[in-house]
Parts: C-alpha cells; structure tokens; sequence
C-alpha cells in the first residue's frame, strides 16, 4: 500500500516536472529574445535593419556599428561616440560605491556591536532612505549641490549617490554583522585591538560575501541611473546613460538603430560583467543574513 | 585582601537589579567556580571582571588595584570563551599572537612564546591552519594557547566545555586541571554543570537569582550545603529530601518518618547540634545524599552512625559502576545508590543503610541549613 503510493507519487512528480521546466523554458526564450534583437541587430548593417528583416539573423556580418557608436557616434556637438562618457561613468561608479560600502560597512558595525542609546530608531530612518523616491529629492539636492559647489561635476554625482545608497550598504551590513558572533569583538577587545583595527582586521577579512552583494547592488544601481545624471551632470560631464539617450534621441540624420542597438549593448556590458564575475557570491550573501547559524 | 577582589559589586539593566552585592575574595593561585543555572548572573559577574560588562556599584580589585572602567586589555587578563570566538579569517599561529601584536610585543619575543604555548598545548602541527580546518577539541586548546600567551594575571573562562561532546569534554576537564596545577594562575571557571565545578575548583560559589548561595570549598558545598537550592543543585543525582518530625529525646534527637508501609521510622541524628532542639515537634526537612542511602555492604565501615530501614523498592537503575535504586520514605522518592551488584528487585523489600553522620536538616520555612 505505501509501496504504490510511493511510487505514484514519484511517476507524477517525473510528469509534473518535465511540464515545470517545459514552462520555465518558454519563459526563458521569451525573455532572452529582446537580448537576441539587440545583438543580431547590433552586427548588421542598417539598410537590412530597414528593410524589415529584424529578427533574422544578418547577411552581411559587420561590427561597424559597435565602432561608431563606441568612437564616432554624434553626441552632443563633437563626434566623440560613447567613450568619454563611458569613462565619465566608471570615474563616477567607482568612488561612489567605494565609499558608500565602506559606510555602510561602519555604520552596520556600530550600529550591531557599539549599541547606543536609540540606535535601533536611527537604524529605522537610515531604512526610510530606501523608500524615498529619487523625484523628491531632485530639487533640494541640486540647491546642497549648488551650496557646496558641486553642482554639475563628477564629485556631486558621487555625493548624490553615496548619500542615497548607505540607506541599503547599511542594512545589508547590519544585517551581516547582527548574526557576526559578538564573543569575536569581546575576544579582540581583550586582545587588546581598538574600534578600527577591529573593524580592519576581524570585521572587513569576514565580510567577502555581503560587500559583494553591496558592491553589485551599488555598481548596477549608480551605473544605471539615469534621472541623477541627466539632472546633476551637464553636458560633457555626463554618464553612460545619459549620454546614450542622447544618442538615440538625437533628432537630426537617419536614425542608425544598428549603431543604438551597440551603444546600449556598451551601457549594460559593465554591470553585466559584475554579475557574471560575483554572481555567485552574490546569491551566497544575500542568503547569509537570512538564515542564522 | 585577596588577588582579586569582588566587593559589593552589583549589575543593574534599568532598574532590573541582575547582581546583587556580590563580595568574592580570591586569593592568588585559586580555581574559583562560579556555578548556577543559567540566568542566575555567573556569566555577568565574569564580565564584569572582564571589563565587558561595567559595574553599576561596588568595585572589583585585581592586585589591589581598582579595575572599575579600566578597559579590558588594561586589566591583564585572559578569557577563554564558550563559543572559543577564534578569528576565522586568521591561522592558529596569528590567533595566538594576534593579542601580543596589539599590545606592541616584538616578533621574536611574539614567535618564542607561542612556540612555548604550542608545546604546552601539544598543537605545534596546527599552527597553521584556519579555524575552521580544526576539530572542536583542538578549537578549545587553540582558545587556551590565545589566552596562556598573555601570561595574564588572570584567567578567565566562560563555559568552555560546553560545546563539546562527553567524553572530550572530560578529557578537556582534566587537561584545565593540569594546568592549572602546572602554572597556578588565578582562574574564575564559569560553568552550569556542577561536576565541573566539583572537580576543577579550589573554591565554588554557587549562584542563583543574581545571589551567591553559598561560597566554600568542593567539600563543604556538598556536605554541608548552606540551603535548599545549593543541596539540590550540587550532586547528580540529587540529594534526598525527606520530611521528617524531630523528636528530642534526653541528649538525642530523632528524625521520625514512616516507611512505605506507614510504619514509623526513627533516625538519630548523629552528634545532633543544639539549633536542631529548638525544632522539637516540628517538621524538618531531612537531606541525604544518594551515596548515604545504600545496601548493608555498601554503606561506610568507618562511618560512626548507619541506621537501617526495611522499605520496597520501587525502580532500579543500573548504571554500570553503581545501581541506582529509587524507594519511598515519608511519601518522598528517594534515590539510593547502591553497589552494581547490590541484590535488589523492583516490588522486593531490602533493607536500606542510612549514614546518618551525613545527613543534613534544613529549616523548610527558610529553607535554609540548621546550623
């Protein structure tokens, strides 16, 4: 008796399965076609684009349009193509999320192992900081910018981002930390060691999996960001974003969708590349402050 | 004055009073055990002393000199954690040192006195490996060599033995032992097994409800345990309680009981103290140790004061080296522990001897001990 429903249930489950994956399959095709559009389209040259053969594979293989949109594209006045905006981009992204990981790092330290009187209500209004829209603080933002004599350079768009990301760097190291066994911070205080070399020596050396996550979540964030950059960045100061809107919405001349197809391609490779490089430790991270023990 | 001093020392969280007016002397060379169930404020008074914790009032002494707000790496002591809290991103060899370096040792004077810890600790092939390549045994040692470095004035330790399995856990017993005995530090022992306690310390103070019960040797905590709480919470199993109507007759004094058959029993106390006359006619409780309630052949020859009492027996244990039997004196279940070869059944009557020399009375309104 419980021999065959056993069985049973394993027969069903082999069928159920197979029609699960089947599912997961077509939802995989379906979501990788825009993908596939993007980078058949992005090889071939215009006149097969417009000549209606979108989803086809090109006849004429070429990666002229990867060149153009990368060196010689029009944006703006010169035709500088996306590359000094690319580096705008990395020179922004990269203190930006160096600095709010750092932050985040500290606050979520203090804010686990150097409990203080309200500490749990300041961690609340840090989280509020993820639940502000980015629209809100369009106009404050731009008038501290402008006090502070930032306004329309890197180092504000740096600023604006470092601010608007230690909300989430914090809550994930205070998560991280809140399960960080407090016997180590105890141990090393005896040993002697102040709140820094704590921090430099116990803390960060444990801490690979969770800054991962803050570094992905971060980069992809301010790399992607456009509304920050079209507001605060003016011109030849701009990021990728913003400067690849400005190359498919440019008005004048024949539209080159081979060339915008490239150039956005270029925008998401970045991010794409901190996936396929920290993606494992990514999920591994997310999952550590979770589940205790 | 002692080595370390605990005078008054008191914890308060809020107006949650935790520790209460806590005076321990500890002379230099002591195990002193702090022994409890937990919650009952051991660990908070190891803190204190640590500098973990601050102290709300009173003042805690290590060589005669005031540690209150002294921070922790000031105060020249050593800890040893229940959780061993060995930094994971370090090897072995920087746990050890890593204390040294903070405090500015130079390395050739760092690199000689972990090689000498190593050897003591027999963990030399471990030095450099991770905290997570090590089995929980060797984890413990690794703590210990962590704490042994520093040569601290004083160790202290917090449940170390908790998270390892029996029987390295009394192997890891005796090796605290030994080295102890080697090296004579002043150690405080925090632990809620109190066979530990009986068998590492010099001096136990038993803990409950952020009070120290009773503070004395192994010996007078077990035989003369100052109340209730300290007489059942040291000994495994634990101690009999039986109530009893004391009964003063010329210059003795008779505990009377019934037996399971509702036959009285009467029990002279052994050199009866006169506190115990003041009681006459009222009921005590009469505490007796497992070991005090056994067969004939197995009670003490060189007790001066056996009685004997015919009762059923109820329930036998055997435990290999002792057979624990279970019977019932003035409607209270008794353990006796008897040899293994003791010749008891379940429902067979046996005749149970009594070493009245180690029986205890306890006034079971305050529940305390009558002097």
């Amino acid at each position: 008796m419980a021999q065959a429903s056993q069985d049973t249930a394993i027969r069903t489950g082999r069928v159920a399965r197979t029609l699960i994956y089947l599912v997961l399959l077509l939802f995989v095709l379906f979501y990788m076609l825009p993908l596939y559009v993007m980078l058949v389209n992005s090889v071939k040259p215009l006149a097969e684009i417009t000549g209606g053969g979108m989803m086809a594979l090109p006849e004429v293989w070429t990666i002229e349009p990867w060149l153009k949109a990368w060196s010689t594209a029009q944006i703006g006045v010169e035709p500088t193509g996306l590359r000094p905006y690319f580096w705008n981009s990395i020179s922004m992204v990269v203190p930006a999320v160096a600095i709010s990981t750092i932050l985040g790092a500290l606050n979520g330290y203090v804010l686990t192992k150097w409990r203080f009187r309200g500490d749990t209500i300041l961690f609340g209004l840090m989280l509020f900081a993820c639940f502000i829209p980015f629209q809100i603080v369009l106009i404050p933002m731009a008038a501290v910018l402008g006090f502070l004599g930032l306004a329309g350079s890197t180092a504000g768009l740096v600023l604006v981002h470092v601010v608007y990301g230690i909300g989430f760097t914090t809550l994930y190291f205070r998560n991280y930390y809140a399960v960080f066994p407090t016997e180590l911070i105890r141990a090393a205080q005896i040993d002697g060691a102040g709140f820094f070399r704590i921090f430099w020596r116990i803390l960060l050396p444990s801490s690979g999996p969770i800054a991962v996550v803050s570094i992905i979540w971060q980069f992809t964030n301010i790399w992607n960001d456009f509304l920050f950059g079209a507001s605060f960045a003016s011109g030849d100061g701009a990021p990728m974003t913003v400067a690849l809107n400005n190359l498919v919405q440019s008005s004048t001349g024949v539209k080159e969708y081979n060339v915008h197809f490239a150039g956005a391609i270029l925008a998401a490779l970045p991010t794409l590349l901190v996936y396929i490089v920290a993606g494992r430790y990514f999920v591994r991270g997310l999952m550590a402050g979770s589940v205790k023990g | 004055m002692g080595f370390l001093d605990i005078e008054n020392a008191t914890k308060s969280y809020g107006s949650v009073e935790v520790l209460h007016k806590v005076d321990i002397d500890v002379e230099e060379g002591e195990f002193l055990v702090l022994v409890g169930p937990s919650g009952c404020g051991k660990s908070t008074l190891l803190n204190m002393i640590a500098g973990l914790e601050d102290i709300t009032s009173g003042e805690i002494r290590i060589k005669g000199s005031v540690m209150n707000g002294v921070h922790p790496a000031k105060r020249n002591i050593a800890m040893v954690f229940q959780s061993y809290a060995l930094y994971p991103n370090m090897t072995v060899a920087q746990n050890i040192t890593f204390g040294l370096e903070m405090h500015g040792t130079p390395k050739a004077e760092r690199e000689r006195a972990m090689a000498d810890v190593a050897k003591l600790l027999q963990i030399e092939q471990l030095l450099g490996r991770r905290p997570g390549q090590l089995s929980g045994g060797q984890r413990q040692r690794v703590a210990m060599g962590r704490a042994l470095v520093r040569n601290p004035d004083v160790f202290l330790f917090d449940e170390p033995l908790s998270n390892l399995d029996a029987k390295l856990r009394v192997d890891m017993r005796t090796e605290i032992k030994k080295l102890h005995q080697k090296l004579g530090t002043t150690t405080v022992y925090v632990t809620h097994d109190q066979i530990e306690a009986m068998t590492l310390s010099t001096r136990i103070a038993v803990m409950n409800g952020g009070y120290v019960q009773q503070l004395g040797t192994p010996k007078e905590i077990y035989d003369t345990p100052a109340n209730l709480f300290v007489a059942t919470f040291m000994g495994s199993p634990s101690m009999n309680l039986i109530p009893v109507t004391v009964r003063a007759d010329g210059n003795a004094i008779y505990a009377d009981t019934k037996n399971d058959k509702g036959e009285g029993i009467s029990l002279a106390f052994y050199n009866p103290r006169a506190e115990l006359k003041a009681f006459d006619g009222q009921t005590v409780t009469l505490g007796i140790r497992p070991e005090a309630l056994t067969d004939l052949e197995g009670a003490d020859q060189r007790s001066d004061h056996v009685e004997q009492v015919a009762n059923t027996v109820t329930v036998t244990e055997p435990a290999g080296s002792d057979t624990f039997v279970t019977t019932t004196i003035g409607g209270a279940e008794c353990v006796a522990r008897m040899r293994s070869d003791a010749d008891v059944a379940p429902g067979r009557e046996t005749v149970f001897a009594v070493n009245m020399e180690k029986a205890v009375a306890f006034d079971p309104k305050t529940e305390d001990r009558i002097q």
